[in-house]
């Protein structure tokens, strides 16, 4: 008696979930006919810039992105492997290269937008005084957090710049590579770390760290975001319009608002 | 195997080895416990003994993370007082593994206990053994093959743990990177024949520490 209770019972859970899943499939399906959602792959530093964005774009065009934001390396790979994205907004060029090195781009679409300036941050209470990649040679410095340096884009622009001031071999010890450069910022955030390098823009968004020392653009690695649509992408039109859209005066505008250098060879 | 290879290897089973022999006194006390003895409160300690096992790896990392960080309320105070840093450290890769093979080791205990007589216990006691002296003459004894196969478990499972390690201990190349957190960086460059040959050793370690776990399980059958 209670067997055959206990089977009825599992029956009808199975059943209303698998109902519930149906309909909440075929409700995203009739979405997906009202608008068009575009993929878009972009580096996980662009993620508070292009939300706003993505605000403006769906108002005016009626379109939706569906965004995911990842160290620009893991999306190439993720691309590479067959992922649905329609369009890429990587965060150096290199990891563009991959992808038209193997074809996988949309002749013609590829661009360069953005560009970028490297900062060493501090966490906000932090009473440490950095005014030089040099001071981050300090005893009290012991950690620093960066991107990836040998994969993720603010990982290797960090790897570059402290090259070229002659620090690297002396400060490889000390870092501690992240996912993405938003990771490396929650780490000298939550104090983890007692300092990191990221993009201007990302500790710009933060409230958690202050800039102890900006990397003037003249001595720092040569920082570019380009951006280009998907060949297998099923809405290659729709994404050569986003592509036109975020070039746009407007889309521009507010990439400088949030503190990218719009990139003087897309003009 | 390179050098840097075997560093990996060699990192990932002292780590996975040294968080074994940490929670295994724990875990036999918890698992004793559990099975031997009836106290308030039981049931709570026993769901949050298992909860490692079916929360998200990456929602205990983030506990854990929270917890032991810079900011966290044992981690402030060991830093301050100790000068002790958890986070982004080997520590961090041992609490991590430790903490999420630690269910492992104790539902396994639990079982063997629970499959010790306890008139065995109960004729040792009429013949005037005190009860440490039966727990380490009687009980364990009867249930070691049971707890030795629940460590290997553990051990395994701290050998491949992915979620928490990376949240607490970071992947910091010769520092804190595992055999699991070195295949995802291998991938993520695109060095796939070398997250293979990672993956191959993998495979052989787990094949092995499985095999003796469940030669452990299959003697005492025949006990």
């Amino acid at each position: 008696m209670r067997k055959t209770l206990m089977f009825q019972l599992i029956c009808g859970v199975l059943f209303a979930s698998i109902t519930l899943l149906l309909a909440d499939e075929s409700r995203t399906a009739k979405q997906n006919q009202l608008t068009k959602e575009l993929n878009v792959f972009a580096a996980a530093s662009l993620s508070d810039v292009l939300k706003e964005i993505s605000e403006n774009y769906a108002k005016e065009t009626g379109e939706r992105l569906v965004f995911n934001f990842a160290a620009s390396s893991t999306l190439e790979r993720q691309i590479e492997e067959g992922a649905p994205a329609d369009v890429f907004f990587s965060a150096d060029e290199e990891k563009m290269d991959k992808l038209e090195n193997k074809g996988l781009l949309l002749p013609g679409t590829r661009h360069s937008l953005l560009s970028n300036t490297l900062v060493i941050v501090v966490s906000i209470d932090s009473s440490l005084r950095v005014n030089s990649a040099f001071d981050l040679t300090n005893a009290a410095i012991s950690q620093v957090a960066i991107g990836e340096p040998s994969s993720v884009p603010a990982g290797i622009y960090a790897r570059q710049c402290l090259t070229q001031f002659g620090l690297w071999q002396k400060l490889k010890g000390k870092c501690v590579p992240t996912e993405n450069v938003r990771a490396a910022l929650a780490a000298v955030e939550s104090g983890n770390a007692d300092a990191g390098i990221v993009y201007k823009t990302d500790a710009r968004i933060s409230k958690g760290v202050r800039v102890a020392y900006e990397v003037p653009v003249a001595n720092g690695p040569r920082i570019s975001y380009p951006i280009a649509v998907i060949r297998d992408s099923r809405e290659a039109e729709a994404a050569k319009r986003l592509v036109r859209y975020l070039g746009s005066d407007g889309a521009l505008q507010v990439f400088r608002k949030y503190g990218f250098l719009v990139d003087a060879r897309s003009h | 195997m390179s050098a840097e290879e075997l560093q990996i290897v060699w990192f990932t089973l002292r780590v996975a080895a040294l968080s074994t022999v940490l929670i295994l006194p724990f875990g036999i006390v918890v698992a004793w416990l559990l099975a031997r003895r009836d106290w308030r409160g039981k049931s709570v300690v026993e769901t949050l003994v298992a909860l490692p096992l079916v929360l998200p790896p990456v929602a205990t990392g983030f506990l854990l993370l929270k917890f032991l960080g810079r900011r966290g309320p044992l981690g402030s105070f060991l830093h301050q007082y100790f000068d002790l840093d958890i986070v982004f450290t080997w520590r961090g890769v041992v609490v991590a593994i430790a903490v999420m093979s630690f269910p492992l080791l104790v539902r396994a205990a639990r079982i063997a206990f629970q499959e010790v007589n306890p008139r065995l216990e109960q004729i040792a006691a009429t013949l005037g053994a005190g009860r440490l002296r039966i727990f380490f003459t009687i009980t364990l004894p009867l249930a070691a093959r049971g707890i030795v196969a629940g460590a290997l478990l553990a051990f395994s499972r701290a050998l491949g743990e992915f979620g928490a390690t990376i949240l607490v201990a970071g992947n910091i190349p010769g520092k804190t990177q595992t055999i699991a957190l070195s295949i995802y960086s291998l991938v993520q460059l695109g060095h796939d024949t070398a997250a293979f040959r990672l993956l191959t050793i993998s495979v052989v370690i787990a094949f092995v520490v499985v095999w003796l776990s469940e030669l452990f399980y299959r003697r005492r059958d025949h006990a």
